[in-house]
């Protein structure tokens, strides 16, 4: 059924499999020059991925090629999807959980397919690489080579164009040059997170208190990183989602949305729009908030309680902070949230806030040491567990051929989750329908990684205004009667 | 014979028009609905069947609405053919021979293919591309074409060229016109897609029409010969030469038909409680400027909304107010707002045009000679806003206005290469 791979093509492929091949093969074989064979096999996985781009969709004109998508067995939920799904998986359940089977050895030299990295790895950190710097590289390599042919594939379209430079750029620089060089000056530091766009609560574990007190004691370069994420949480991300919606995030900065933007691409026609898939993700994303809200207090609640918190901010006084933000969350949804969300919504997040008043009221009235009646410590553990293996990884990037590139940015992330609720609440940002041009084709919903069923909008001339839209622009992109376009306008009027 | 305790509508054909009425009389009305196409239990969008043999889309995807909608809003849909209706007596025939009573009916029957007349016109390999029975018949036959010949250039010619190109056949596109769809695109247009064809590797044959077919010895078809004598081998035959309404089934029924089924401006057949909505729809008076058969997709919408409202006790007239469309020529968009006419009378019409030097991108403003009033627009390769450009032609703003204020209705995404400017520049030079 699909047309058949030209000469080039398949060479190109060839070239890419066997670089593959050859860094995979560093699982078995100790090689003794690695340096060498880590740059051939690089440079054989660049030239296969780009050849093979180039020859996929610069042998036509530019437009939208999504031709024979859903003949590609691939691509469209068949056996060597479902392969491809398993071999993900299985390599990020090593990677979390039995990281020795790469080689890594936590008490001395590691070996095999870690080991092979260590030449990159004492260049950018001055130190032998881990399994994590083994998983950054090739992360960083993905996003790069398959957003090179995600720029080829959309190049008419200067908006894909310029959010994938961003993205790449805020992967190489950000998420892996950047945070390794620093390592590498500042070597006497205790750890702590230096991805300066990788801010709570993405980044899981900022408030714990080890982290918090190696930030404290991480020189000026820690303070920075503590006051410019304070400052990213509480101003710099509200004012940019506020004129740009969440997109300057996710479809411009995050690395998770890098990566499923990028090599994820071709998969993002398999994210369900069944209504029924809606109302799970509706639910999911409400607990989402609720724990990374309950966690966040948890944790800092039991760090006041520590020695190290002195006697500055009290429990009592972190109670009614937190109350009086209640508080205001519900007048602001009892106003504002009237006319736009839905009746459940108000419902939901109203009985929720009052419950968790009174239960905070009760318990710092008893100065207990687990608010909310649970653990803090486990808390955070099934916290970091869910977001930082399971679910981002595992099923965030194992089931990209099974469930869609974004499932992990749909019903699991905690970023996603707040910047959308202030997306639908409070920003500029819209994509609005043009009249009455729609012909309810649903290439616009096919095509939406976040399963949105934009053409439910569209064909009643509605402009949607969804607290998932990752603004990545694809449903306007792929429209073929111009039918879409993202705009930041006034935050009025936005329906 | 079945019978509805309270007044019953039956809806003929579940298209957009008849769907949409369907949605709009089930928000006012518990009255029983009834809907019946022989083409697909459910609604799909026909403008998609394209998008599903190019496979950018399965075939579940054209489906705007998911199949137990129509049962949770209590809508009866049935797949059947209606053979006959009998519009004094108020029912229907199927082909099966079982009837139907209605209180009510709407025809909203849609259109047919135009039919070749060259011979060998009925053998297999030459078909037309409107049903999905259509596209299951291409993708039955796909494997076994290696080229394939398209005639007629119009739009469904062109997207069927593409969806053949896009699985790797050699295709030829025959057109009548000495260049493509000049009936309605005024020459730098139409111009531009005949070259945008052709840099696709399409062989586009202007001003040549089909001769003969000539039979393969399985049945199907070996090649065809066109009025200039050349021979050109093919193992398939789109047929695109238009369509008409599809109401041959309703010869009997007493309903006035012209070429299709007779409507007033509300809606309404000679008979009465029998309307007709949509492509099979002829306005006797159709609106200023407007034709009697429209068939596109929002026009069926329009009447189908409008015709809910006057069956829930609100008469409302069918009003379209200014016409617009679009569509897409492989990778060029097309976007037409008012009237423009391929070959303008100049006491009624003329036109300011911009094209930019190297890239597909064309704008035409066609206004009053003398009063400069703005009449329409047509856009290739930019996008526009409609409703911008309905409230301008509402408004009778004049052509410097709206070059003035075209900024405005710019609808490209964000980041696009303005071309605004450069027309406006060049606005001014020729107006000096
Ligand atoms: C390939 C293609 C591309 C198109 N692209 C565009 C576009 O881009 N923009 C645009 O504006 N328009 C486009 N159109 C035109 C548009 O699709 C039509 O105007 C529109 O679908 C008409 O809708 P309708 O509801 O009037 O009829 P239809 O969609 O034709 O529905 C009529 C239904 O009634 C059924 N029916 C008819 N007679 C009987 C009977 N006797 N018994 C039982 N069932 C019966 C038919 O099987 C059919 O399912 C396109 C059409 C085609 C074929
Ligand atoms: S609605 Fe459009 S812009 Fe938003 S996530 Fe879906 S495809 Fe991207
Ligand atoms: S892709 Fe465009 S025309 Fe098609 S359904 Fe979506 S908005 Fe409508």
């Amino acid at each position: 059924m699909v047309n058949k791979k030209s000469l080039s093509q398949n060479t190109a492929l060839l070239l890419g499999f066997l670089g593959l091949l050859l860094w995979s093969s560093s699982f078995w074989i100790e090689y003794q020059n690695k340096t060498l064979m880590l740059s051939i096999g690089f440079l054989m996985m660049s030239i296969g991925v780009i050849g093979y781009s180039y020859s996929l969709y610069f042998t036509s004109l530019a437009g939208i090629r999504n031709n024979g998508v859903w003949f590609s067995s691939l691509v469209s939920r068949s056996i060597w999807g479902w392969l491809l799904g398993l071999v993900l998986t299985g390599f990020y359940v090593l990677l979390y959980f039995y990281p020795e089977f790469l080689g890594y050895n936590e008490a001395g030299k590691s070996s095999g397919l870690v080991a092979f990295f260590d030449p990159l790895s004492v260049l950018l950190n001055g130190k032998p690489a881990t399994q994590w710097f083994l998983y950054g590289t090739v992360y960083t390599l993905a996003i790069i080579l398959f957003g090179i042919k995600f720029i080829f594939k959309y190049r008419n379209n200067r908006y894909q164009v310029f959010r994938t430079i961003s993205v790449i750029f805020f992967q190489l620089g950000f998420a892996f040059l950047i945070p390794e060089i620093l390592s590498k000056l500042n070597q006497d530091l205790p750890y702590f997170s230096k991805d300066l766009k990788n801010m709570w609560p993405l980044n899981y574990y900022f408030f714990e208190d080890w982290h918090f007190n190696n930030m404290l004691n991480g020189g000026n370069l820690g303070l920075f990183i503590l006051i410019f994420g304070l400052l990213m949480m509480f101003v710099i991300s509200p004012i940019l989602t506020y004129f740009f919606g969440k997109r300057w995030y996710c479809s411009w900065v995050c690395g998770c949305g890098g990566l499923a933007e990028t090599a994820g691409d071709p998969f993002r026609q398999l994210s369900s729009k069944k209504i029924s898939v809606w109302k799970f993700e509706r639910w999911m994303i409400h607990v989402v908030l609720v724990f990374i809200f309950i966690t966040t207090i948890a944790v800092i609640w039991t760090y006041l309680g520590s020695e190290t918190s002195g006697e500055t901010l009290t429990r009592k006084y972190f109670a009614n902070v937190i109350i009086g933000f209640l508080i205001l969350l519900i007048l602001v949804i009892l106003v504002w949230g009237r006319k736009e969300l839905n009746k459940d919504a108000v419902n939901t997040i109203i009985s929720i806030a009052t419950i968790l008043i009174f239960v905070i009221i009760w318990q710092s009235k008893w100065n207990q040491e687990n608010l909310m009646f649970v653990d803090s410590y486990s808390l955070r553990k099934w916290y970091g567990f869910g977001v930082g293996a399971a679910f981002s990884g595992v099923l965030g990037v194992g089931f990209y051929p099974i469930l869609g590139s974004r499932v992990w940015c749909r019903f699991g992330c905690p970023m996603a989750a707040i910047l959308g609720l202030q997306q639908r609440l409070l920003s500029r940002f819209r994509i609005t329908t043009n009249g009455g041009q729609c012909i309810s084709c649903g290439n616009c919903s096919s095509y939406c990684e976040m399963g949105i069923d934009v053409r439910s909008y569209a064909q009643n001339e509605e402009n949607i205004v969804r607290s998932s839209c990752v603004g990545c622009g694809i449903c306007a992109t792929v429209c073929p009667r111009g039918v879409l376009k993202l705009e930041n306008v006034s935050s009025k009027n936005r329906y | 014979m079945k019978d509805f305790p309270k007044k019953n509508i039956v809806i003929l054909g579940n298209g957009i028009s008849g769907i949409t009425a369907a949605r709009h009389l089930r928000k006012r009305t518990d009255r029983p609905i009834t809907i019946i196409s022989e083409e697909h239990p459910y609604f799909f969008s026909r403008t998609a069947l394209m998008y599903v043999y190019m496979g950018h889309m399965p075939f579940e995807a054209t489906q705007p609405y998911e199949n137990d909608f129509w049962k949770k809003n209590n809508l009866n849909c049935i797949q059947a053919r209606v053979k006959n209706i009998n519009g004094r007596k108020k029912y229907l025939e199927f082909k099966n021979g079982e009837t139907m009573s209605f209180d009510v009916l709407i025809i909203a029957s849609g259109s047919k293919p135009n039919q070749l007349s060259c011979p060998g016109n009925d053998l297999n390999g030459v078909h037309g591309m409107y049903h999905k029975q259509d596209l299951d018949r291409l993708e039955s036959l796909s494997h076994s074409i290696k080229s394939a010949v398209i005639v007629g250039g119009g739009l469904i010619g062109i997207e069927l060229a593409e969806m053949l190109h896009s699985r790797g056949k050699k295709v030829t596109l025959i057109v009548r016109e000495n260049s493509f769809w000049n009936r309605v695109l005024p020459d730098a247009e139409s111009k531009m897609i005949n070259s945008h064809i052709e840099a696709h590797g399409i062989r586009l044959l202007l001003e040549t029409e089909l001769k003969a077919i000539i039979p393969s010895e399985q049945g199907g078809v070996k090649e065809v010969i066109t009025n200039k004598g050349e021979v050109i081998p093919c193992e398939y035959i789109g047929s695109t030469i238009g369509v008409s309404p599809n109401v041959d089934f309703l010869k009997d029924s007493g309903i006035a038909l012209g070429r299709g089924v007779l409507v007033n401006s509300f809606l309404e057949t000679n008979l009465p409680d029998i309307y007709a909505i949509g492509d099979c729809a002829e306005q006797t008076q159709p609106q200023k400027n407007r034709r009697p058969i429209e068939a596109v997709w929002y026009t069926g919408k329009i009447m189908g909304e409008t015709l809910a409202n006057t069956l829930c006790g609100k008469r409302k007239e069918y009003l379209p107010n200014h016409w617009f469309n679009s569509a897409k020529f492989f990778d060029i968009e097309y976007q037409t707002y008012g009237r423009v006419e391929a070959d303008p009378d100049p006491k009624e019409q003329k036109q300011f045009y911009w094209q930019h030097q190297n890239k597909n991108q064309l704008l035409r403003l066609s206004y009053h000679p003398e009063t400069e009033i703005l009449q329409g627009v047509n856009v290739m390769g930019i996008r526009m806003r409609h409703k911008i450009f309905e409230q301008w032609l509402d408004q009778n703003k004049t052509l410097e206005e709206v070059v003035d204020r075209l900024q405005e209705a710019y609808f490209d995404p964000e980041f696009s290469k303005n071309p605004i400017a450069k027309i406006k520049a060049d606005f001014a030079i020729i107006k000096q």
